[in-house]
């Protein structure tokens, strides 16, 4: 069982759908015995990073995702769900994240070449830097489905694939146990639902 | 880097998949959840779903579709027609909707796109604008390009990206139906005025169309279109096949 864990944001409607589809049992739930007793954890997110981790940690759930984490249960986060995984955030402020991995999540104005449209949105390729079971399916220059406006940075530690936008963006990141994808695997088609049929393989 | 988008769009009443000329003379083509699933495998790149039911009960049937759809369909999926309040967004993000476009709701409630950009994310929503030449102005369409607003377009869509929609459908009212191409001048001049991305509706007859459009506004995100999809006129893979031909950078 993959606990999608619910903490108030985003709807999980096509997550939930894409998983039953690699035939996956979920269950969508901000209930710690679950997240507890669950096989895997997905950590989703859409929205603004400090309103995401303040209704992250309101009921505890952080704690809970955290340690099953550092216990070397599967964690995967999707999107915001991936950003809130490192240390820091420099989303309109200063945030603090689980800190699982290495590294900040910053803004990609002042970073991409001006005349790029942010948030970076729509299908781009992956190019891996590292091999990691959770992209076992995945090769080189296949499409996936972006929408952001921050990235995470100084992360070379869990790096596995960047896209292009005029410069590299971090799209993956997984060191042992922790994974995230910056882009949306339940948007992704095909490529998208390879890479959570690994999830589940694992 | 990131790709040019095609996108066929599903115009759904009372259930089923239609496509009007002109916004008039609507011909019934096929099951909407079928018809997502082919274009989804075909490589179309999001879908957008436009409700043009009236009706309560053809709402929540719609509503129903949408579910359908999004049990078996993973790629970006933009729903309109209909949303007049924010509790609208929440009926079909609930549904599995990515993004919501609205149109006379946004005319009629000058606050909706503020609303729902702050509660939803401006990539959420989308400005759809019917626009048609009088009298050498660009104006503004409401109630499905049946009645004339007055308002300038460029100016319309400036204030709705202000005011947080994340995107901006246009549709050329003087090309839509007619297969002759897109309505470069206008959508020069959307591009030109917002910084958002934008996507063009209205006109495509032929791959050519397509290829055009990207050539000549290089800063195009996407491109719409219905009856050429439905009635096989133009093959997504096909079309998509060509545009790489001509240096486009799409995904295949």
């Amino acid at each position: 069982m993959i606990a999608i864990v619910d903490y108030g944001v985003g709807n999980l409607f096509s997550l939930e759908s894409s998983f039953k589809k690699v035939g996956a049992e979920t269950v969508v739930t901000s209930d710690k015995n679950i997240i507890e007793s669950a096989d895997k954890i997905v950590l989703p997110g859409v929205g603004a990073f400090a309103d995401a981790i303040a209704k992250l940690s309101k009921d505890g759930l952080d704690a809970v995702v955290k340690a099953e984490a550092q216990k070397g249960k599967p964690l995967m986060g999707i999107c915001l769900g991936m950003q809130m995984l490192f240390e820091r955030s420099f989303e309109y402020g200063e945030h603090v994240g689980l800190g699982l991995l290495k590294g900040d999540v910053i803004p990609m104005k002042g970073y991409i070449d001006e005349g790029l449209k942010i948030p970076h949105i729509g299908w781009n390729k992956l190019s891996f830097v590292k091999e990691h079971p959770l992209f076992k399916n995945c090769t080189d220059g296949e499409h996936v489905y972006f929408v952001h406006s921050f990235f995470a940075t100084d992360c070379s530690d869990s790096l596995v694939a960047v896209t292009d936008y005029g410069k590299p963006l971090t799209a993956a990141v997984a060191k042992g146990n922790i994974m995230g994808c910056q882009f949306h695997p339940e948007k992704s088609g095909d490529v998208g639902l390879k890479i959570l049929k690994a999830f589940v393989d694992m | 880097m990131i790709t040019k988008r095609i996108i066929p769009c599903l115009d759904v009443k009372d259930g089923r998949v239609v496509k009007g000329v002109n916004f008039e003379g609507l011909r019934e083509v096929a099951s909407p959840v079928e018809l997502a699933k082919y274009y989804s495998e075909c490589g179309a790149d999001e879908l957008v779903f436009y409700d043009i039911t009236a009706s309560a009960e053809g709402r929540s049937l719609f509503t129903d579709i949408l579910r359908e759809t999004a049990k078996s369909v993973f790629i970006p999926l933009t729903v309109g027609g209909g949303i007049r309040r924010v509790e609208d967004f929440e009926r079909v993000l609930s549904c599995g909707a990515d993004k919501v476009s609205v149109n006379s709701g946004a005319i009629a409630n000058r606050d909706l796109i503020k609303a729902a950009a702050q509660r939803y994310g401006d990539q959420c929503v989308v400005i759809s604008a019917d626009i048609k030449r009088v009298n050498g102005e660009f104006h503004v369409f409401a109630k499905g390009g049946r009645e004339d607003t007055g308002m300038e377009a460029i100016e319309w869509i400036k204030r709705c990206v202000g005011e947080g929609a994340g995107e901006v459908v246009v549709n050329s009212m003087d090309t839509d139906g007619v297969k002759k191409g897109f309505d470069i001048e206008l959508l020069q001049l959307v591009c030109e005025a917002v910084d958002v991305p934008v996507i063009a509706s209205g006109g495509a007859g032929t791959q050519q169309d397509f290829v055009a459009l990207f050539k000549e506004i290089p800063d195009i995100d996407a491109g719409l279109a219905a009856s050429v999809f439905h009635f096989g006129e133009i093959a997504i893979k096909d079309l998509k096949r060509t545009l790489a031909n001509n240096g486009i950078n799409v995904r295949i």
